[in-house]
């Protein structure tokens, strides 16, 4: 009875532990076997213990020039993308205009929308232009996609700013220029951060969308999913390992270097407080 | 009074984003549209015929695929959102310490590509694998059984990709719940079964709304999951649109069969979107501060 009770106290923890170990578990797998000896071309079934696949992971040309344009689209588009994400998202929580609903609807219908949907819909734009597939296309569809993802996030910080710093700065004599560049960009750059990194984040993983409009270029999810017919290398595992660990190592960097810079703006308060100014400098 | 160069302002912020967005998200789909009512083949050319039938004939022919893909996503709906519940709430009311430990693992499986996290699920259902052979030692699966090509497997990867789409939006809204309802509920002499179904649920309904529409969207679309972890029997919608369009080359037809899903699934959000509200979308503020 004791034991029961106890299951029902805990049960919505142990339910969100199987449901944690149920979304890990696959990334688990993925790195134990980066580490297989596989007989023939599958890696499905665990063999024995190697380092062989760590050794030269970049040692397979067309897994490499893949990887390489992945980083290159990556790049291009989140840059593109948060350019005029972070415009739009400015404009729609600073000003009153008239379409206001209209371009709101217009940011979310797209991530509404089946990515296959999408995909096809721009290959069939392209198919009537005679557009030639490749690289360009790639770059128009992933800063597509990520346009709405980056207004989102950048919204979400501009909703909770402090007006008041913009206001100080334009009595001081600062123009509209100035205050953008001196105080809005600096109190919006965590979010620009985390915009770009998820639109870096979202085109390098786009699978479905770059598969109707890559031509004949490659991407690293392009490549995986040509490559599953034939058997997907060791070195597919050790690259996804390896993207893992660095995203991982980043993030924690990020967090830790925010956590130190609030504790020095803290720090930096009190010390005001106790001197008698009313704003840290 | 506002000049005209300042009331332009907002158009010039909105103006290069939104205008990507139109050409290359709205015209496309007027396209396909076009594209669906054509006839002709890759070497004769297409011409404009307004021929509807593409629509009757498509639909009729594939019917069985647009309902398995309605029958999965839901499916995995509403597996993501059993699960997900009690892990949004776990995280956000019992987290305690472990709070962001616990969102980050929910947000970890978006660190290794889609592709790679689903053939992941390949090598753990594998007729060989471990987790197989405890299956077929409870019977759940028969001896002589498999698990990919099934349903279930396609449905279980449909589930793991797109459940932190589900976890996410619930976080959010059991963040924000105010527990002293919860607690006034148990002060009125509610069980917590009332409380949970009279307080809880309906105030993280805005949660719900977003995570089931995150969640059913995408995999309804999806033909990942059915590639790898199904067979030629599991095949969704997505994977005929697929096909059709980038190895049969029959382009009329895929348009027709994207565009009713377009229309489909649009026809579901609005549906969902009269019940629920836009604010749950998105959480989208109207007025300007």
């Amino acid at each position: 009875m004791k034991a029961w009770t106890w299951l029902k106290d805990h049960a919505v923890n142990i339910i969100a532990g199987l449901a944690l170990f149920y979304m890990l578990a696959p990334i688990a797998v993925i790195a134990v076997f980066s580490f297989n000896d596989p007989v023939g071309r599958f890696n499905f079934e665990w063999v024995g213990f190697t380092l062989d696949a760590w050794k030269n992971p970049f040692g397979i040309t067309e897994l490499t020039d893949a990887l390489i344009t992945s980083i290159q689209l990556a790049a291009i588009s989140s840059i593109g993308s948060t350019i005029l994400g972070t415009l739009i998202a400015i404009a729609l929580v600073r000003y009153n205009f008239f379409g206001r609903r209209a371009a709101n609807f217009l940011i979310v219908i797209p991530l509404a929308t089946p990515e296959v949907v999408i995909g096809a819909s721009l290959l069939s734009m392209f198919l009537v232009y005679g557009a030639k597939l490749g690289f360009g296309t790639l770059v128009i569809a992933h800063i597509m996609f990520s346009i709405s993802f980056v207004v989102i996030v950048v919204r979400s910080r501009l909703i909770g700013f402090d007006r008041s710093l913009e206001e100080a700065a334009a009595d001081l004599g600062a123009n509209a220029i100035t205050t953008f560049r001196k105080i809005t960009l600096p109190l919006l750059a965590p979010a620009v951060g985390a915009a770009l990194m998820l639109s870096f984040a979202l085109s390098i993983d786009d699978f479905v969308i770059s598969n109707f409009n890559s031509g004949a270029t490659v991407t690293f999810p392009l490549y995986i999913f040509g490559a599953n017919q034939r058997g997907i290398p060791v070195e597919v595992n050790v690259i996804a390992t390896m993207l893992f660990a660095v995203t991982v190592i980043a993030m924690a960097a990020v967090i830790i270097q925010q956590r130190r810079a609030e504790k020095m703006a803290e720090k930096r308060a009190d010390d005001a407080g106790t001197t008698g100014m009313s704003m840290p400098i | 009074m506002t000049s005209l160069r300042q009331r332009l302002i907002p158009y010039w912020l909105l103006g290069p984003g939104l205008l990507w967005l139109l050409f290359f998200f709205v015209i496309p789909m007027y396209f396909m549209f076009e594209l669906s009512l054509k006839t002709g083949s890759l070497e004769t050319g297409y011409q404009l015929t307004w021929n509807w039938s593409n629509y009757a004939d498509s639909i009729s022919e594939y019917s069985t695929q647009f309902g398995r893909a309605f029958y999965y996503a839901g499916a995995a709906t509403v597996f993501s959102l059993l699960i997900g519940y009690p892990l949004a709430y776990a995280i956000a009311i019992k987290g305690g310490r472990w709070k962001n430990l616990m969102l980050f693992a929910v947000i970890a499986p978006f660190f290794t590509t889609y592709l790679i996290r689903t053939i992941a699920w390949k090598t753990i259902l594998d007729d060989s694998s471990i987790v197989v052979d405890a299956l077929k030692f409870l019977h759940i699966v028969p001896e002589d059984g498999r698990v990919l090509a099934t349903s279930g497997a396609v449905i279980a990867g449909l589930t793991y990709n797109f459940l932190p789409f589900m976890v996410l939006p619930l976080y959010a809204s059991l963040e924000r719940l105010d527990l002293r309802l919860v607690e006034a509920s148990k002060d009125l002499y509610a069980n917590s079964r009332a409380t949970f179904f009279k307080v809880t649920l309906p105030l993280t309904a805005p949660g719900i709304v977003a995570g089931t529409l995150l969640c059913f969207i995408p995999a309804a679309g999806d033909y990942v999951n059915s590639t790898f972890l199904g067979g030629t029997k599991q095949a969704m919608i997505g994977n005929v649109i697929q096909s059709k369009y980038l190895v049969i080359n029959d382009y009329p037809v895929a348009a027709a069969l994207s565009f009713t899903l377009l229309v489909l699934i649009m026809l579901l959000l609005m549906a969902y979107i009269k019940f629920a509200g836009t604010e749950s979308l998105m959480g989208e503020e109207d007025e300007v501060k």
